[in-house]
């Protein structure tokens, strides 16, 4: 194993275009972007189905059909269709991130004690109250365990946004491909899997905070 | 006071909940729902404070006709217990309480405090109030979800089997609390349960419904042990109704004659202490007072084992015997009369 390429402080000085930071912080741009617009279709979504019944075919299926589609095919597809740039890329990672999201968010609602819930109605709470202030409390358990697989899932396929010239770690594995220096692909691949494991302990983190010490047992 | 108009609900399905209801629940009392499941009798409790909507005829409390007022400001005004309490989980007890109170514009800090009042008025200590509900026994829970419902002083409870959920001893200690505090707080009370013995345990009134949403007899619980109106309520109430009727007729007026007219009654410094039997001398199980009832003072006949009830006054001197066959004599008078 040649980990040269991963001590080199050149490739960490802050201010070089193809060095580790300016990768970094363009990778978990792509990251958060998909998961902000993944979030915004997709919980909306599974909470509506989750909350009403109505639908709750498409939470099941929208989640085995996500987890069958390529990235990368998908990727190159809105390529031919788009062209370049990043809207091909954030609709690819986007289509990874909503079926947890919404599959998470529609369980979480469906397994809530609906006593509780006919507690919070009977006591004079308005919809959108037993929405914000009961369903989703007792929900985010669930619903954040969704959340930190779909976080998961983009920052390791994130990667493809190199495939068709643009930034983010991938352009490790890519250009070390394309130019046989094996020492700069592994070290592209060991920050992506330390980057998913530090951003998974910082989502538990905030899964802790969020979380109810009566929800979540922890008192 | 409540009052149901000749209220139908018929679901979409085409089940009948509940068939041509009528009848009053009357302010400051307690009235208890009960039935076989499949009575209405939960669909009936829910009308009142709109989470179920009637199919015709109306509900109304002190002539407010419900169904023209906005839903949740309606429910805030009415409180709520439900079995399991369904308390909320990620919230402590305290905020739990606060709920209501909170809803109705209060600051925190005032909802708070109020609701600590409250904790203790229900017989839980203080320092449950930061815990959660999950840390807390099934009849601490319940005790909880009543101080939730009277938080914000509502002059109307419903009350969905609020005592179901817990286990018999916790249960009837939980009755005879319950009891103590409608007594000073005089609130206007829907209660359902399936249970019998409840209903007339608790209950100021009772309404029996039978299967299919029919009101088969509305009355106070004497009534309905003393003159079921049918066969059916007779078969609800029990077979030992006339036993149990007992227990709401007061001992005060009972014959009694002298303790000295009894040689198997052992008395020391006036106390009644043993009976003398053939077999020996045997410990008096228990006593009653004027202020007793008379299932107390049969039950006390029948299991002494010459046959004798001994009433004491208030400073446990005996003042007075009932042989069983006198006691007898005067049951039958009295329902003859």
């Amino acid at each position: 194993m040649n980990l040269s390429y991963l001590f080199d402080p050149a490739n960490w000085d802050p201010s070089a275009a193809g060095g580790f930071p300016q990768l970094l912080l363009s990778h978990l741009w792509y990251v958060f972007l998909a998961l902000l617009i993944g979030t915004v279709i997709a919980l909306p979504i599974g909470l509506y189905i989750g909350h009403t019944g109505k639908g709750s075919f498409i939470a099941i299926n929208a989640g085995n059909a996500g987890r069958s589609l390529p990235t990368l095919g998908l990727l190159m597809l809105m390529v031919t269709l788009l062209g370049l740039g990043l809207l091909p890329v954030l609709i690819a990672l986007t289509v990874l991130v909503i079926p947890p999201i919404l599959t998470s968010a529609y369980a979480g609602m469906r397994t809530l004690d609906r006593r509780v819930v006919d507690a919070a109605k009977g006591m004079g709470m308005r919809p959108w109250q037993v929405l914000t202030r009961v369903e989703l409390p007792m929900a985010l358990p669930v619903m954040m365990g969704g959340f930190r697989s779909a976080a998961l899932q983009v920052v390791a396929t994130a990667t493809v946004a190199a495939a068709v010239g643009l930034g983010g770690l991938g352009r490790l594995l890519i250009d070390g491909l394309a130019v046989n220096d094996y020492s700069r692909v592994l070290a592209g691949a060991i920050v992506v899997a330390v980057l998913a494991v530090v951003l998974d302990l910082f989502l538990a983190l905030v899964q802790r905070w969020v979380v109810s010490p009566g929800v979540s047992g922890r008192f | 006071m409540i009052t149901f108009e000749d209220v139908v609900k018929i679901y979409p399905g085409g089940g009948t909940a509940v068939d041509h209801l009528s009848m009053e629940l009357p302010t400051g009392k307690m009235t208890v729902l009960v039935g076989p499941s499949g009575c209405g009798k939960t669909t009936s409790l829910r009308m009142i404070n709109r989470m179920v909507e009637p199919t015709s005829g109306r509900v109304l409390i002190d002539g407010q006709d419900v169904s023209g007022q906005d839903e949740a400001l309606l429910r805030r005004g009415i409180g709520y217990v439900i079995q399991h309490a369904g308390l909320f989980p990620h919230r402590t007890v305290l905020d739990n309480v606060a709920t209501v109170p909170m809803l109705l514009g209060k600051t925190r800090r005032e909802a708070r405090t109020a609701s600590l009042e409250l904790l203790e008025r229900v017989g839980l200590p203080t320092e449950f109030a930061k815990r959660y509900p999950a840390q807390l026994s099934g009849g601490q829970q319940q005790r909880v979800g009543v101080a939730r419902a009277l938080a914000a002083d509502p002059p109307v409870m419903l009350m969905d089997e609020p005592f179901s959920a817990v286990d018999p001893v916790v249960r009837a200690q939980l009755h005879t609390e319950f009891l103590r505090l409608q007594q000073d707080l005089g609130k206007t009370i829907a209660m359902v349960t399936h249970d019998i013995d409840e209903a007339i345990k608790l209950g100021d009134y009772v309404a029996i419904l039978r299967q299919g949403g029919v009101l088969a007899q509305f009355g106070t619980p004497q009534e309905l042990l003393d003159a079921p109106a049918d066969e059916f309520v007779a078969s609800f109430v029990g077979r030992d109704r006339g036993l149990r009727s007992l227990s709401f007729d007061s001992a005060a007026d009972v014959p009694v004659v002298p303790p000295a007219s009894s040689a198997d009654l052992i008395l020391e410094g006036g106390r009644p202490i043993a009976w003398r039997t053939a077999s020996g001398d045997r410990a008096i199980a228990g006593t009653f007072t004027k202020a007793d009832s008379l299932r107390i003072v049969t039950d006390l006949a029948i299991s002494s084992p010459v046959g004798i009830a001994v009433r004491v006054d208030d400073n446990g001197v005996c003042d007075g015997i009932v042989r069983h066959h006198d006691l007898v004599d005067y049951l039958m008078e009295r329902r003859a009369s």
